[in-house]
């Protein structure tokens, strides 16, 4: 596949990690990565064990499923299970678990629950269903947010009356800020966010370097991409530079992308706070419809619920999204928790730190363990 | 949900309503190119889709040079067997 497999080169891979070795000698160096989709690379291709002792990697809480707090799945099973509406999702919040269980059950029971793959196919839905209510659940960072503006302002176009948007999406900025401000973690750089930056560029982050004086490079998603943004950040450290690199030239502008954040200014507006699961209350870390969209928000159409869940006692996910603790570390990982049993969001969504580490880390650690006994 | 893939646009399906086909590894779908119409979409152009819509155009020069320059990362080392390859120390 183009753009994908050159970025793949084992040969290339291997020459880079010799380089990252002897740039990170002597040295320690934690990188938080912050998006879900290259923790998944990150353990898909077993970077971490590529990388020297000296480097490590860790998962910060970039899965925008996985910040979902239960309360917030309970509303979204409320209104699949309100008659006459037909619920839609993206697949990878079927399985999260609320506190009566998940949208795939709901289904079972009956309720109208329907993946698409875009909010475009669910406004199709809508315009074929004139009978039905149908309700898109909106989940993603700034990467997905434009998709959910065009489709409210396509709906608006239609003149729709039967569709609404229960939305959930959450911005990248402020869980950065807290993990920074958090006292738990001592990190020396971060792999920066490669889709939500083609939205945003590069501009949001400078916060990082200027205020924080940690290095950020905006990586893409392959193998090599990774690998390259690890040797920037040791070669920024080592050369006393301090800045917002971006190694995702090929499709992050410094500007972002101008049409898409016009339409997110039109069609929503920032909460004052919101929950994220594991990090508690953030302000201004979420979007709502915009009130000159409010004929589309759920929330507006609906009495929702709108109860808070604490998360279950044997739940570590927030500490896993912080990256305070690791997959393996979590008391309930693999056991009671799994990719078919999942207690957290980490687990359930193919993005969490947890879901990755349990389908392609494992092995490769437990074989490195058994071999450091074997001496 | 980070997920981008990257596609070939086939056919401008309908400039006004901004639709486009794109063709990912062979599978040919369409899909909105809304976000991408400061960009002026021709067919032959790369473009990363996440759910249903194009975020950007790839710039396979960009590209090409992003490859360059993790060739050159790994240089040094590379440079360092060969050398050590070559040598014929008795």
């Amino acid at each position: 596949m183009k753009f994908v497999d050159e970025f793949r080169d084992p040969a290339a891979a291997r020459a880079l990690v010799k380089s990252i070795n002897d740039l990170a000698a002597g040295g320690e160096f934690k990188f938080m990565e912050v998006c879900g989709g290259h923790t998944h690379t990150i353990y898909r291709h077993g970077i971490e064990h590529l990388l020297p002792e000296s480097v490590e990697l860790v998962h910060g809480p970039g899965c925008p499923v996985c910040v979902i707090p239960m309360g917030r799945v309970d509303d979204a099973m409320w209104l699949a299970e309100q008659p006459g509406t037909i619920f839609t999702t993206f697949g990878d919040m079927m399985r999260v678990p609320g506190s009566a269980g998940n949208l795939i059950e709901a289904k079972a029971r009956g309720a109208d629950v329907r993946f698409v793959y875009s909010p475009l196919d669910a406004l199709k839905i809508a315009v074929e269903n004139p009978d039905r209510h149908v309700v898109f659940f909106a989940v993603g960072f700034e990467t997905t947010a434009p998709s959910t503006a065009v489709t409210l302002v396509r709906a608006r176009a239609l003149r729709l009356t039967n569709f609404s948007v229960f939305c959930n999406h959450v911005t990248i900025v402020p869980p950065i800020k807290a993990i920074l401000e958090s006292p738990d973690l001592r990190l020396s750089g971060f792999i920066g966010p490669g889709h939500v930056s083609t939205v945003v560029g590069l501009r949001p982050y400078r916060f990082v370097p200027e205020v924080y004086g940690k290095p950020m490079v905006v990586a893409g998603f392959e193998p090599l991409d990774i690998l390259a943004s690890v040797h920037m950040l040791l070669q920024q450290i080592r050369e006393g530079r301090c800045e917002v690199e971006n190694q995702y030239t090929r499709v992050v502008r410094p500007e972002g992308n101008t049409q898409a954040l016009k339409l997110m200014a039109e069609t929503f507006e920032l909460r004052p706070h919101f929950e994220w699961r594991g990090l508690g209350f953030i302000s201004q870390s979420a979007l709502k419809i915009h009130h000159d969209y409010g004929e589309y928000d759920a929330e507006l159409t609906f009495q929702m619920p709108g109860v808070r869940v604490a998360d279950p006692k044997a739940c570590q996910c927030g500490e896993v999204l912080k990256g305070v603790i690791k997959p393996w570390e979590c008391k309930v990982f693999g056991t009671a928790c799994t990719p078919e049993t999942p207690i957290g969001t980490c687990m359930v969504s193919p993005e969490g730190a947890c879901a990755a580490y349990y389908n392609f880390g494992r092995l490769h650690r437990e074989t490195a363990l058994v071999l450091g006994q074997r001496g | 949900m980070c997920l981008g893939i990257p596609g070939q646009v086939v056919d401008i399906v309908d400039a006004e309503q901004s639709l486009a086909k794109v063709d990912v590894n062979g599978v040919r779908r369409t899909i909105s190119a809304r976000l991408l119409t400061d960009d002026n979409l021709k067919v032959g152009d790369w473009v990363l889709v996440h759910v249903g819509f194009a975020m950007a155009k790839i710039d396979e020069r960009e590209a090409a040079m992003t490859l360059d320059q993790v060739q050159k990362m790994g240089a040094d080392y590379v440079n360092e067997i060969e050398a050590f390859t070559a040598s014929e120390i008795s």
